[in-house]
């Protein structure tokens, strides 16, 4: 457990990635079995103790502190954990030595309700600070360190030298403490066997096109659609719906997960249904339709008949048990169109390829496009097989010209790691009738790119020398930096006072020539809503 | 020692805690005034204690050293040594003690009519080769500062802190080790813990360091060979601990340095949360006050029949005293801050 608990409180003082995924690796390497599993569980969110809450802990806390003494250290400290891991008080007789991370997760699993408040004591007594501190946190559930899924997984695979995506499909037939990924990657053992188990494979990924122009001979064009990229996994009479990071979203999303009732893998965009776009094409909705559905662990009837969802299919990777990755892009498109008739065609349909004569004609077709829930294009080349992650030269995705805004910098906030000394983050308003008029400026986004290193010093001095107010990390500027911020779409959002937001908005240009007062209105970028 | 049980009247009218500061009315005198007054005793040369502009200004000869270079004057001073006492108009006298705080730093025994009253200004009880240690002194009203007051705090051995900083420094040679630390006495006594760890390399100082260093040298506190990072290149700076003040941690300053990891010595590194609001990696626990159980231990050694807290987390050691069944009450004072400590 000290182990575990010196690597949990390094990753909480850590801003850069690369050194966190360092430390992750080297705890990996150098930790014994199952150990490490239990470890790899606790950063990836795969433990749970129901006996321990978060009132668990505070009511030992007050078996043992005086309590107005307990709410002003929690209200200083600012986290239950930490503030118990403080103040729990040191055992004054001798004691074993500390659990390993094995022993308390054993412990863990086997308290009930009542046996907690008798038994967690008993391992908090053998550990310090730090090791109270990890062992809280481990047994609450939600660890909270910045350490994400993917990125433990990335380390477990920089640990042992093997491919992060060959880690992410074995991952999911497996349970903690994963020793047979352990077995595979560390000793060189067979890879685990995915058997019966609707698993996820990962994603292959598309590069951005950029100044490149490819043959049509060699490449097909796609529409790359504004849904979200998913995978239908269906294996041992289940269904399981998958995102790009890999979760789990078939809760969400039952009426997809009864849809697919054969063996296969499918790779697809998942869409809402809607009336007024698309039109004879399968209607879809925008991207903000799709957003009602997302991240619901129960969906109400209304909801899926509402915003109906279906998933238009961009690729095949396995029918039947038969692998098709292999196989080049033309010989997987023609298996898929096959296996159109067996899926009901309200839950699926699939993306047309877009037909051009030559790359200037397809140009204008995507340029042409102005239906919503077009993101851009694809471009696939037809001998390819189907590879997990980004290769260069097979997929292109080329998107469509990004709407433009000049908006008024209001407030900078520093940024994290290599970038702490700089103010990074940027909000910036629209103004919300005329300036010359007594108009004010209203927050309409913040971005933190879409400028280079050189620039970002500029906007700093700038920044520092155009402060007229001080909150923590952040400056209020006085408003007089014009920037012009590129984004992807706007939508109607109650959670902001302009009431919009920006689909991934960047800074694309400094306009240190403009003045503040001809920066946009709020009307102009609502008039771009297409909700 | 004990005095609860007498008799004595709970008077103490001569000594009253002001806004502005603690006043002695019979001598028409004032201790750690947060404003300019006639004559001031003043506990050490921190700025929200030590303040310029007094007409006269009471306080152990390196208090007056430090005051001297923060504001330039010396008018007005008057140095008693520790364990001298002075008469003051009115019949008080006043005793100079050690608070082990920093160098300079004294508790203040103050006693008149019979009655003994010890200010504490900020003390601690841990060892510091900066300076003498905190003596217990009994009294009947104790004020006492609270800045780590709440149970919560509990400073590690500051072996173990600094076993933590050149550890750091071995396992990344390309990189250097900056720390933020006070500049009056916290970074002379990293510094000094340092060489007794046996780190004997040269240390590389922010500008804003050197004249304090220097100070406490010419007081015969040895801190080994200084260098100022303003004299050398990136390359030169990799491998070392290099000592700014808290306030230019993430300034533009250290985009000097060879990819700095970035360490901050603070009671406050003790709380997660803080030492990430700074974007400090490397977190030292290294304070120069008491931390809560010295605060109570320090208590119930000195034993008064009241405690006073002057600054800090007061709701929690009045708490304390409540549950002892000690008389307690919180000054307002205003002006006394968090130092960066
Ligand atoms: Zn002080
Ligand atoms: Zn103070």
């Amino acid at each position: 457990m000290e182990e575990f608990a010196a690597l949990v409180d390094a990753l909480v003082y850590t801003r850069s990635r690369n050194e966190k995924l360092r430390l992750i690796a080297e705890y990996l390497r150098t930790t014994p079995d199952p150990d490490r599993g239990w470890a790899l569980a606790a950063m990836t969110d795969g433990l749970s103790f129901p006996a321990v809450k978060a009132s668990t802990i505070r009511n030992l806390m007050m078996e043992r502190v005086d309590p107005v003494l307990w709410v002003l250290s929690r209200d200083f400290v600012g986290d239950t954990a930490e503030t118990a891991s403080l103040l729990w008080p040191e055992p004054q007789a001798d004691v074993t030595p500390p659990p390993s991370v094995t022993e308390a997760v054993d412990a863990l699993a086997s308290m009930t309700r009542v046996s907690v408040m008798a038994e967690l004591p008993k391992l908090l007594d053998r550990l310090d600070a730090t090791g109270r501190y990890a062992l809280i946190k481990l047994s609450t559930g939600g660890m909270r360190i910045g350490v994400s899924a993917r990125l433990a997984k990335t380390a477990f695979a920089q640990a042992f030298g093997v491919a992060v995506e060959d880690v992410e499909e074995y991952w999911h037939g497996l349970q903690p403490p994963y020793a047979p990924l352990f077995a595979w990657a560390a000793d060189g053992a067979p890879p685990p066997d995915s058997g019966d188990v609707p698993l996820f494979r990962p994603f292959m990924l598309a590069h951005p096109l950029d100044d490149v122009v490819v043959d049509l001979e060699d490449y097909v064009a796609e529409w790359k659609w504004d849904g979200i990229r998913v995978q239908l996994v269906h294996a041992g009479g289940e269904t399981r719906l998958y995102s790009r990071t890999g979760d789990d979203i078939s809760g969400s999303f039952p009426e997809m997960a009864e849809a697919l009732t054969f063996p296969a893998v499918l790779d697809g965009e998942l869409l809402v249904r809607g009336s007024h776009q698309g039109g004879a094409a399968g209607g879809a909705a925008s991207f903000n339709a799709l957003q009602q559905r997302l991240g619901r662990k129960t969906v109400s009837a209304r909801m899926l008949s509402e915003y109906p969802a279906f998933v238009r299919l961009y690729d095949v990777l396995i029918i039947e048990g038969e692998d098709l990755r292999e196989l080049p892009w033309h010989a997987r498109r023609a298996r898929l169109e096959a296996l159109m008739p067996r899926l009901p065609s309200e839950r699926f349909d699939i993306s047309a390829v877009v037909e051009a004569r030559h790359f200037e004609h397809l140009a204008e077709i995507r340029s042409g496009a102005r239906d919503e829930a077009i993101e851009g294009l694809m471009l696939k080349r037809r001998d390819s097989p189907y590879v997990a992650g980004r290769r260069t030269g097979l997929w292109y995705k080329w998107k469509r010209d990004p709407l433009l805004v000049d908006c008024v910098l209001m407030y900078a906030q520093r940024g994290n790691g290599k970038r702490s000394s700089f103010y990074s983050d940027y909000t910036f308003g629209c103004w919300d009738g005329d300036p010359d008029t007594g108009a004010e400026l209203l927050p309409v986004g913040k971005a933190y790119f879409g400028f280079t290193d050189e620039e970002l010093k500029q906007i700093d001095r700038y920044v520092r020398n155009h402060t007229v107010n001080r909150f923590g990390p952040v400056r209020e500027t006085d408003r007089s930096l014009v920037f012009e911020v590129a984004f992807d779409s706007v939508h109607a959002s109650k959670r902001h006072k302009s009431g919009l937001a920006m689909r991934f908005p960047r800074i694309s240009r400094i306009r240190w020539d403009k003045p503040a007062e001809e920066a946009d209105r709020v009307d102009a970028l609502r008039a771009l809503i297409r909700d | 020692m004990a005095r609860h049980s007498s008799a004595m009247p709970a008077d103490f009218s001569w000594i009253r805690a002001e806004p502005h500061g603690i006043h002695l009315a019979p001598a028409d005198c004032w201790i750690d005034p947060a404003r300019p007054v006639g004559r001031a005793l003043v506990t050490h040369g921190h700025g929200d204690h030590a303040r310029g502009g007094h007409g006269e200004t009471i306080a152990t000869p390196a208090t007056l050293a430090i005051m001297e270079l923060r504001y330039q004057t010396r008018e007005g001073a008057a140095p008693v040594e520790y364990g001298q006492t002075i008469r003051l108009p009115g019949g008080v006298a006043a005793t100079f003690i050690p608070a082990g705080h920093v160098l300079g730093s004294a508790q203040i025994l103050l006693e008149h009519a019979g009655e003994r009253v010890i200010v504490t200004g900020d003390y601690k009880r841990r060892a510091d080769p900066t300076c003498p240690p905190f003596e217990v002194t009994p009294c009947d009203v104790f004020i006492t500062e609270a800045t780590f007051g709440l149970p919560v705090f509990c400073h590690p051995p500051v072996a173990q802190e600094v076993a933590k900083l050149t550890k750091a420094l071995s396992d990344h040679p390309d990189r250097c080790v900056l720390v933020g630390a006070y500049a009056l006495g916290k970074a002379q006594r990293l510094i000094a813990e340092l060489r007794a760890a046996g780190h004997h390399a040269p240390i590389y100082l922010h500008g804003a360091m050197e004249r304090m260093c220097r100070l406490y040298e010419d007081f015969g506190v040895g801190l080994g060979e200084l260098r100022l990072v303003a004299d050398h290149s990136k390359d030169d700076l990799r491998s070392t601990i290099v000592v700014c003040p808290p306030g230019a941690l993430n300034d533009r300053w250290s985009r000097r340095l060879p990819d700095p990891i970035t360490a901050m010595a603070s009671g406050w590194m003790r709380v997660r949360q803080r030492a990430r609001q700074r974007n400090v990696e490397l977190p030292l626990v290294i304070s120069d006050h008491a931390d809560w159980g010295e605060l109570t231990r320090t208590i119930e050694e000195v034993n008064p029949a009241e405690t006073w807290i002057t600054h800090g987390r007061e709701e929690a050691l009045l708490r304390w005293c409540q549950l002892h069944q000690r008389r307690a009450r919180a000054l307002a004072l205003v002006g006394y801050e968090d130092e960066d400590d």
